[in-house]
């Protein structure tokens, strides 16, 4: 072989491993959801859509309650949460939960082995009855993300005791510290967000704390609007995640060419944001002051509580579960508590 | 025909190395005597060096790996002077400009003050590789066109890392020294100034990369294409045109009617490429301190037309909160 071909074939084994490792293999589809000409919809790989669409089994309802009977708080001893319901239904959706959550384990999971099922010695019963009361919460107030589909324990627990899909505040990799430069939670491979530099734990900034999710200037020339090019990126980050999380591309919520005009946009953008306030929500008053109730295995590497973000439910689709309702079946958990 | 280099030449001369024309008194000497690469030889002239340092050559090859020196050890110490993950996350790793919190004052060394010592010996390095293009093109009698096209690539650098910022009031609105970072700062800077493409600067700045682009390709495939006649030597062409010049002048009047000079189409392709950066940094200077929002100003002056939605929008939901 001489030298030109040497170096011919070499670069192109280059051009070819940079090839396969860049790029899906086609055909790649394009839904147009918005008017023509402004790329506004979804732009996905049909075989991946149809794998990720077959992973949303939904388990068969549990067969339903006999009417009448006792309430369950009669019934039976420490019913802190589902008292309201008749001693029938709450056996069913005691059945249901096991299944969602505990297959495996089964009622000794929460419950124990002592054969007491009203003692709260375990601390997943503890966390449990909170998780149900946050249920009935996001079904009952927040119509506006989960409309009439809502959710059950299964939208995010899919047969595992603990969700697959949580995240817990990200302290970064060890660096030197002393006097160089802190790496600010950024410029590392992250796949919380898509494996991008940006700042790669936009939970505890926005889906835990209260730091405003919009920075462009609403007025075409500086009229006193404060807005940083770096919080930009930090919000860049968590629409990264979103996108990842729903599986869809910008263009699902935004159009592109003016990203924060509402006027212009999608009516998943609405929903969209009644999401985020409500993982606020959700982290705050109920996932994160569980913190005290769990051991210290089920914790993250700063010691807090792990919590949720748009993955948790939607696992790489834009309707959870396809958008099937489960709620239908369990009527139970969109009570008034 | 003459035995002269281009890529098409599969013919490489040796002979006694060019030392090149004497060098005025007070400069220093070049450095070797030269020797020959076949590889080099295959892409353009086999002679390598010899090579002019000079003070400011030398003062800027210092100042410059001081500053990727800064650069490499501060991002080193970030993966806790671990050389695998420094390799492995060498795109994403970056010497980020101070938070916004420190406005323009100076940050202590972990939080920014790294990124100034090393924009300093950067900015230092640049100015004085500049120095040394237009002292080296007036010590070979050349007019300074390479140093002034080159000052219009720094007028671009200068406003994103200094001008800027200051008409800001804040160094964090520096760009960070980092591969992957540079980028999604770059895709930030245009999403938090409503969207960097209705800049009318910009727009002009895209059409002069492209044109350059297409002056580019419409020139060297030009002279490629009368190589046969001895095209390329396009010094000669200029004095003495000879049929390659017909025939390349010939040729574009005919398809479309107008063609440029041997020596003109230097002179477009020149402006093509440093206005690309001269208007760029006018572009960047305006964004956010003359105009907070380019898609908004672009409505305001008919620029953006408005198309109508394809599912009834919904309010702003933060108002009716």
């Amino acid at each position: 072989m001489n030298f030109n071909t040497l170096v011919a074939s070499g670069l192109g084994l280059v051009a070819l491993t940079a090839l396969a490792l860049t790029f899906e293999r086609p055909p790649v589809l394009t839904e147009q959801t918005g008017y023509r000409g402004l790329s506004i919809g979804k732009v996905a790989n049909k075989r991946q859509v149809e794998a990720l669409l077959a992973a949303q089994t939904v388990p068969e309802p549990q067969p339903k309650a006999e009417a009448g009977g006792k309430k369950a708080s009669e019934a039976y001893q420490n019913v802190k949460v589902l008292g309201d319901l008749t001693e029938n239904e709450f056996n069913r959706v005691m059945a249901a939960i096991t299944e969602w959550v505990a297959p495996d384990q089964g009622c000794a999971y929460c419950h124990g082995d002592s054969g007491n099922f009203a003692e709260d010695k375990l601390y997943t019963k503890t966390v449990a009855r909170r998780m149900l009361q946050m249920t009935r919460h996001i079904n009952q107030d927040w119509s506006k993300h989960v409309g009439e589909t809502g959710v059950t324990c299964y939208t995010c627990h899919r047969g595992n005791p603990v969700p697959k899909n949580i995240w817990f505040t990200n302290p970064g990799a060890p660096q030197a510290g002393g006097n160089a430069a802190l790496r600010h939670g950024q410029n590392a491979p992250a796949p919380g967000v898509g494996y991008t530099s940006l700042p790669s734990d936009p939970f505890s900034t926005y889906l835990n704390g209260e730091e405003p999710i919009r920075v462009v200037a609403q007025t075409a020339l500086p009229e006193g609007h404060i807005s940083s090019t770096q919080a930009t990126e930090g919000i860049y980050g968590l629409m990264i995640h979103q996108s990842q999380a729903l599986g869809v591309n910008c263009t699902f919520c935004h159009n592109a060419r003016n990203f924060s005009s509402w006027d212009q946009s999608t009516p998943q953008r609405t929903t969209a944001w009644h999401g985020q306030r409500m993982l606020r929500d959700l982290n705050k008053a109920y996932l994160d002051p569980l913190q005290s109730t769990y051991p210290e295995n089920r914790l993250g590497e700063t010691g807090d509580a792990p919590k949720a973000n748009c993955t948790t439910c939607h696992q790489g689709v834009n309707k959870p579960l396809a958008g099937v309702s489960m709620l239908k079946d369990y009527p139970e958990l969109a009570k008034q508590p | 025909m003459a035995t002269y280099q281009n890529i098409f030449t599969q013919v490489q001369v040796r002979g006694p190395l060019e030392t090149g024309v004497g060098l005025p008194a007070g400069d220093w000497t070049r450095e070797g005597k030269g020797s020959y690469s076949k590889l080099a030889g295959k892409i353009g002239n086999a002679q390598i060096g010899p090579i002019y340092l000079g003070a400011t050559g030398l003062a800027s090859i210092m100042t410059g790996a001081l500053a990727i020196m800064i650069m490499g050890f501060n991002m080193l110490a970030q993966v806790n002077w671990n050389p695998i993950q420094f390799v492995r996350q060498l795109f994403w790793l970056s010497l980020d400009p101070p938070s916004p919190k420190y406005g323009l004052g100076i940050p202590p060394l972990a939080e920014g003050g790294w990124y100034f010592i090393a924009g300093f010996f950067l900015t230092l390095s640049i100015l004085l590789w500049w120095v040394r293009t237009y002292r080296r093109a007036i010590a070979l009698g050349l007019g300074t066109h390479v140093a002034w096209a080159f000052a219009a690539a720094i007028w671009l650098y200068l406003v994103l890392g200094f001008f800027r910022p200051l008409l800001m009031g804040s160094w964090s609105e520096a760009v960070p020294f980092g591969i992957f970072p540079h980028l999604d700062w770059t895709a930030a800077f245009s999403i938090r100034y409503g969207n960097l493409f209705y800049n009318p600067f910009h727009m002009l700045s895209i059409a002069f990369l492209y044109g350059s682009v297409l002056l580019f390709a419409m020139h060297a495939a030009t002279i490629l294409s009368v190589g046969r006649y001895g095209g390329e030597r396009e010094i000669e062409q200029i004095t003495d045109r000879g049929t390659a010049s017909e025939r390349a002048a010939l040729f574009w009047r005919w398809t479309m009617g107008f063609n440029a000079t041997m020596e003109s189409i230097h002179r477009w392709a020149w402006w093509f490429a440093v206005l690309c950066p001269i208007v760029g940094g006018i572009g960047i200077l305006l964004t956010g301190t003359v105009v907070d929002n380019w898609y908004l100003w672009a409505v305001k002056h008919g620029v953006a037309p408005q198309y109508p939605t394809a599912l009834p929008p919904l309010p702003d939901p933060a108002l009716s909160q």
